[in-house]
């Protein structure tokens, strides 16, 4: 609480010079080049980087100073619900987004708002998953994905409106969440929609006029590689939705995607492996042509999606330099496969959370079995399975840094769930193509099978030396975590995530807590660090919902309580005292 | 915009109150209706972008949502206790159904009439309550009657509404109510009986 009053008095004295400033200078355009090798003051795109680090160079806050980070300015998005984003800098522009397709643009020094881009959005349309997860730059324009299924094009000066295209069809449920990927003169997004019926892709927009280029789809059809683990047209409504920006690896040009689950939940009408669901799949971004992919859950019964896509780390495993792609997955394991040879294989995988499921993984190939008694279906009764429908991780990011050489995760432990028998299920146009009661699924979080108390913690944050395999540190915390998780060269790790509304700092070796500050709401916000004038700040949105809302329900009705995260979007900027 | 303006572009008031308890209910839906205007400018908009003879109007019959062949007026005995049904209205004369828009889109749910008090009786048909099925929170339909709450539940974010207290928010991230529509009863046949107490849809931010 000490902490938040000193950084409210920062606030009010650092916001004053704001009103009289001068917008920052010329724009920068963003480049190839400078997206390939990202300055240290900038945050140019959602992980910072192309191989999806989360991680900032940037050293002038340390775990030595942390403790005297303040407040350096705040802004009041005006909207409810997940604000997700990362605070995108450039050059001193700041850009975020906001829940309902805003766009604001902010003097990154002072938080004076610059300009802000409103997406009108039908009167009629539904929001499952009210977010959006960030603005890809390049050039001098700035591209937002929205929740109507539009890509926008905007003037990073002026935020005035360039061209807008529609990339699905809002009425049939599609609709985007994630930050677009620019490379090569591209801009990549995908539909999510994976409770909607959805036949999941990628597609590409040329960066200057809107034309689409390219769209691949992600459940193979009749005749495609994979088509054949589809019965019938199920592959039509299958679902392997696209939820968050992809990787990008320069040198190979391929994009690295994770998908969602196949549609509907219950596997009886869709045998087969529903390739490329539950994967990472691999795009060449000239063409839009899938080069490889590994499935991380085949016949997914469990609402497993694997959406964030994998960290690109060329490392050390186990005394064999390997061009690795990362992912904790949704399943409860830490995934580590070789991405040279521009294919695909497994390394190795570790479990990170508990898990009752997966029985094996075959060690040459990573494909898992599973606990069949643990897959819910007919005739089967309720079934109990761990990790949860949330799974080990979400989509919340993990980060790399080369400095540590450690792998943070944010994590969900000891949560389970339950599904009863599936229910009759028709895909409509629409409407939910889930397959099981509603009223099941908003009650389904569990604890662990047998145990009528609630584990002593939930959510982690933990980090892995994957030169070794093993975990070096974990922090656990009472409660469950939703916090995307930012690494810096100043040794130290960043997140917030928990229902207290605290934003926290970690010594990135060591895992001690440094900071923690309690923000206006919840942190489920990508954290972001950069650089104005030769100072560092640490950003980040403030603002619970979506999610981590839909779990802290679920874990009220287990505890018998009615804990409130209050909604509201604030950007919090900080920096050292003087 | 004025409130005699959006109350007209919500629809339907302009029918008269068949009694006292019906025109306190008018009285009621009309303050829903300015409260709307003001808070949630947008919502209210959404419907005004339907054409007047898309939306429902009083004396307009229910279908059931998805029902194949020949349109057939829902009738009290279709209805189960407990069990809520999504419905569209029904313009018989025209024999057209008025499913252009989901805003048009009704929850129907029947409840024992000893559960109701005077001022949702009033508003029900033999029991049979009618609420606009999309949440006010985000817009997902609302279909699922959780029994041991009493209370509608949406899946997309568990907003909670009470039926048996015209709607009113029981849980959850919904700003306001479930918009309640008036039913009554043409013999066995339920029928519109005015408009919706507060513009349908979900609530915008500004």
């Amino acid at each position: 609480m000490k902490g938040l009053m000193k950084g409210i008095a920062v606030c009010a004295v650092a916001v004053l010079p704001a009103a009289v400033s001068a917008a920052p200078g010329d724009y920068a355009p963003v480049t190839d080049a400078r997206l390939k090798n990202p300055e240290a003051a900038n945050w140019l795109q959602y992980r910072g980087n192309y191989a999806g680090w989360g991680y900032s160079p940037l050293a002038q806050i340390t775990d030595k100073n942390v403790g005297k980070l303040q407040l350096a300015w705040a802004f009041a998005t005006g909207q409810k619900e997940g604000h997700q984003s990362p605070p995108i800098v450039n050059n001193g522009y700041m850009f975020v987004t906001t829940p309902g397709a805003q766009v604001i643009a902010l003097d990154a020094k002072t938080g004076k708002e610059l300009w802000r881009y409103k997406k009108e959005l039908p009167g009629e349309m539904l929001q499952l998953h009210p977010t959006n997860r960030g603005v890809a730059l390049y050039g001098d324009k700035v591209y937002v994905a929205t929740v109507d299924a539009h890509l926008v094009a905007l003037d990073a000066k002026t935020g005035k409106e360039l061209w807008i295209k529609q990339v699905g069809d809002w009425k049939a449920l599609q609709y985007i969440t994630l930050a677009p990927l620019a490379a090569k003169g591209k801009i990549m997004v995908g539909s999510s929609g994976g409770e909607t019926g959805v036949r999941g892709f990628v597609a590409a927009f040329d960066a200057e006029t809107g034309n689409e280029l390219w769209r691949t789809f992600t459940t193979a059809a009749p005749g495609e590689p994979g088509g054949d683990t589809w019965p019938g047209e199920t592959y039509k409504n299958g679902g392997g939705s696209i939820w968050i920006t992809g990787t990008y690896d320069p040198d190979t040009n391929l994009a690295y995607w994770g998908t969602g689950n196949p549609a509907p939940w219950p596997t009886e009408g869709r045998k087969g492996d529903n390739l490329y669901t539950g994967s990472t799949i691999t795009l060449d971004v000239d063409t839009g042509a899938l080069k490889s992919y590994f499935q991380y859950n085949p016949n997914d019964a469990w609402d497993w999606d694997e959406v964030s896509a994998p960290l690109l780390i060329d490392t050390e495993v186990k005394g064999k330099k390997v061009k690795t792609a990362v992912h904790a997955g949704r399943n409860g394991y830490l995934w580590v496969l070789d991405r040279d040879g521009q294919k695909l294989n497994f390394v190795d995988a570790y479990p990170y959370v508990n898990n009752n499921t997966i029985k094996s993984i075959d060690p040459k190939t990573g494909r898992p079995t599973y606990f069949e008694e643990r897959r819910p279906g007919m005739g089967k009764g309720d079934v109990h399975f761990c990790p949860s429908l949330w799974g080990g991780k979400d989509w919340t990011p993990e980060a790399y840094n080369p400095k540590t050489g450690l792998l943070y995760i944010p994590a969900n432990n000891n949560l389970c769930a339950e599904l009863p028998e599936p229910e009759p299920t028709k895909y409509k146009k629409g409407d939910l193509y889930i397959g099981y009661p509603i009223e099941a699924i908003l009650t389904g979080l569990r604890w662990e099978m047998g145990k009528k108390d609630a584990p002593k913690t939930m959510g982690e944050i933990q980090a892995w030396d994957l030169k070794t395999g093993k975990q070096v540190w974990t922090h656990k915390f009472p409660t469950f975590n939703w916090g995307p998780l930012l690494t810096t060269g100043g040794n130290l790790v960043f997140g917030g995530g928990t229902n207290d509304r605290m934003f926290r700092a970690f010594n990135a070796t060591t895992g001690k807590l440094l900071w923690e500050v309690p923000t206006p709401s919840g942190v489920t916000g990508v954290p972001t660090a950069f650089e104005v004038n030769g100072e560092q700040y640490i950003a980040v949105q403030s603002g619970w919902g979506v999610d981590a809302e839909r779990m802290q329900g679920g874990i009220n009705r287990l505890l018998g309580e009615k804990t409130v995260v209050p909604q509201g979007g604030t950007v919090m900027v900080y920096k050292l005292a003087k | 915009m004025s409130q005699m303006e959006q109350r007209e572009t919500c629809g339907c008031t302009a029918q008269a109150p068949v009694d006292s308890t019906r025109r306190k209910i008018f009285k009621i839906a009309a303050l829903g209706l300015a409260a709307g205007v003001g808070l949630h400018g947008r919502a209210a908009l959404a419907l005004e972008t339907v054409p007047e003879e898309l939306r429902h109007a009083t004396g307009d019959l229910l279908v059931e949502e998805d029902a194949e062949g020949e349109p057939t007026p829902l009738k009290l005995t279709d209805l189960r206790v407990g069990k809520p049904l999504l419905a569209f209205p029904y313009d018989a004369a025209a024999k057209r159904i008025r499913s252009e828009t989901r805003l048009n889109k009704v929850v129907l749910l029947r409840l024992p009439e000893a559960e109701l008090d005077a001022e949702t009786k009033a508003l029900s048909a033999g029991g049979v309550l009618a609420f606009s099925a999309i949440c006010t929170h985000m817009g997902c339909d609302i279909k699922t009657f959780m029994g041991s709450e009493k209370v509608f539940a949406c899946f997309c974010h568990a907003s909670k509404f009470r039926p048996l207290e015209r709607g009113s928010v029981a849980g959850g991230p919904a700003p306001r109510a479930l918009p309640v529509l008036p039913l009554k009863l043409d013999g066995d046949t339920l029928v519109i009986a005015g408009p919706f107490a507060t513009p349908p849809g979900f609530t915008a931010q500004a």
